[in-house]
């Protein structure tokens, strides 16, 4: 068997990362705030304000995106015949960990993808989160290298696998069409800036179909190049940084690197660090980022679904119980709430990898 | 044989991984039933200089490492 080189493998998340970046600059272009071409958490944030589950009125917006990225790992999976249902791994557990990445990435504000997005635009305080990301990263690894596991997913019908992206579309046409006015939205704050909705489906369709083929992940990518020396994901995560710096040089929209100053977000270090922490160890437990999530999601996996529920579920206590950031700084409740999910993670972690061992060994 | 069916990424790969540290097998045979896994199996199998043979079983995989 001839050898394959290392772009022959890698060529497909580097080309995605390449497509992220420039989307993501395309969408802050066309109207979305300030280095947040993409940002899952932000946009599922939105949406669930949109549905009434929380009462921010500046965070609104029933955000094609999300839609577009489930669409385009839908009918990827179509295409490749990888569709399918799916689900069954601790199940609740999962949606309580999707609830914790939520609350730490509203923290911080932004998922992983909208971190290096934002370092890619200059701001220093998501080089802090970086950081805190990698930590969590790797306190998760050292606890999947111990026999950490959620346990088995089992085949599910078709229709389970199918019901999350049916239901997402169908909410959304309702939504897009202002057939019944069902949904809130935003008239000025971040959840009001917005690319025109059809531009902004497509380029999520674009970004979910290529992510669904290259396995793209931000946890995934410093995962693997920890555990196993794999350095095709991180490469593509390093990829959506070289290619939103450049485009922000080139469009002449880059104010140089500092802390203060930065769209949508704050400078408080540690918290910017710890609630980074939460995501890149509660992502680790879950196998993937908040983009990847939504991506199995559309393959038909239903932990998934359960997940980005749980992230929805997350966004709501994060406004409801004032634990989310924002430019001003950090909340005082968000300080409580990442101290109760580091420690929240630290139990599931435990007792998901040491509890099991036991039961094995009888 | 590793029975890898149901985990999701990355534990099929660790158990892969963790099986080539402990025995260094001449032959390895991992079932797993996602083309992620396969991926992430594969590269992994060529890093340590093993020749992968995927075979399709209707939803499932059987991966066959040799050395």
């Amino acid at each position: 068997m001839k050898k394959r080189s290392w772009f022959q493998d890698n060529w497909l998340a580097l080309l995605t990362g390449l497509i992220v970046g420039a989307a993501a600059l395309l969408l802050a272009r066309l109207g979305n705030p300030g280095n947040m071409g993409f940002c899952i958490a932000c946009f599922e944030r939105d949406i669930a304000g949109a549905l009434g589950l929380h009462g921010a009125e500046a965070v609104q917006y029933f955000r094609p995106e999300i839609v577009g990225i489930v669409l385009g790992a839908l009918l990827a999976a179509l295409c490749f015949r990888e569709f399918r249902g799916k689900g069954g791994s601790s199940p609740l557990l999962r949606l309580i960990l999707g609830m914790l990445v939520m609350i730490g990435a509203l923290v911080f504000l932004g998922c992983p993808l909208r971190m290096v997005i934002r370092i890619g635009g200059g701001d220093l305080n998501a080089l802090v989160g970086l950081a805190g990301f990698i930590v969590g990263i790797l306190v998760g690894v050292v606890f999947l290298k111990k026999g950490f596991t959620l346990g088995r997913a089992y085949g599910q019908s078709k229709a389970e696998g199918a019901a999350f992206p049916a239901l997402l579309t169908l909410a959304f046409l309702l939504s897009v069409t202002g057939l019944v006015g069902l949904f809130r939205s935003s008239e000025s704050g971040p959840g009001s800036k917005r690319a025109l909705w059809y531009v902004a489906l497509l380029a999520g369709m674009a970004v979910g179909f290529l992510a669904q083929r290259s396995r793209f992940c931000m946890a995934g990518g410093i995962r693997n190049a920890v555990m196993f020396r794999d350095f095709g994901l991180v490469a593509a995560f390093g990829m959506v940084i070289l290619t939103v710096l450049v485009g922000n040089l080139l469009l002449g929209q880059f104010g140089g690197f500092a802390f203060e100053g930065q769209p949508v977000a704050h400078s408080d270090g540690l918290w910017n660090f710890l609630g980074m922490t939460v995501v890149g160890w509660g992502s680790v437990l879950l196998g993937g980022c908040p983009l990847r999530q939504l991506i199995l999601a559309g393959e038909g996996n239903t932990d998934s679904a359960v997940t980005v529920v749980g992230m929805l579920l997350g966004a709501a206590l994060s406004h409801n119980f004032k634990l989310a950031s924002s430019a001003d700084g950090s909340a005082p409740g968000g300080h409580t709430a990442v101290w109760a999910a580091l420690v929240i993670l630290l139990l599931i972690s435990l007792v998901c990898t040491f509890a099991k061992k036991k039961e094995g060994t009888k | 044989m590793i029975d890898a069916r149901g985990f999701s990424c990355p534990q099929p790969v660790l158990m892969v991984q963790q099986a080539v540290k402990r025995d260094a097998p001449k032959t390895l045979t991992v079932l797993v039933d996602d083309q992620c896994a396969v991926g992430n199996i594969r590269r992994f199998a060529a890093s340590q200089g093993y020749q992968v043979r995927v075979t399709e079983q209707g939803e499932e995989f059987s991966l066959e490492l040799t050395k």
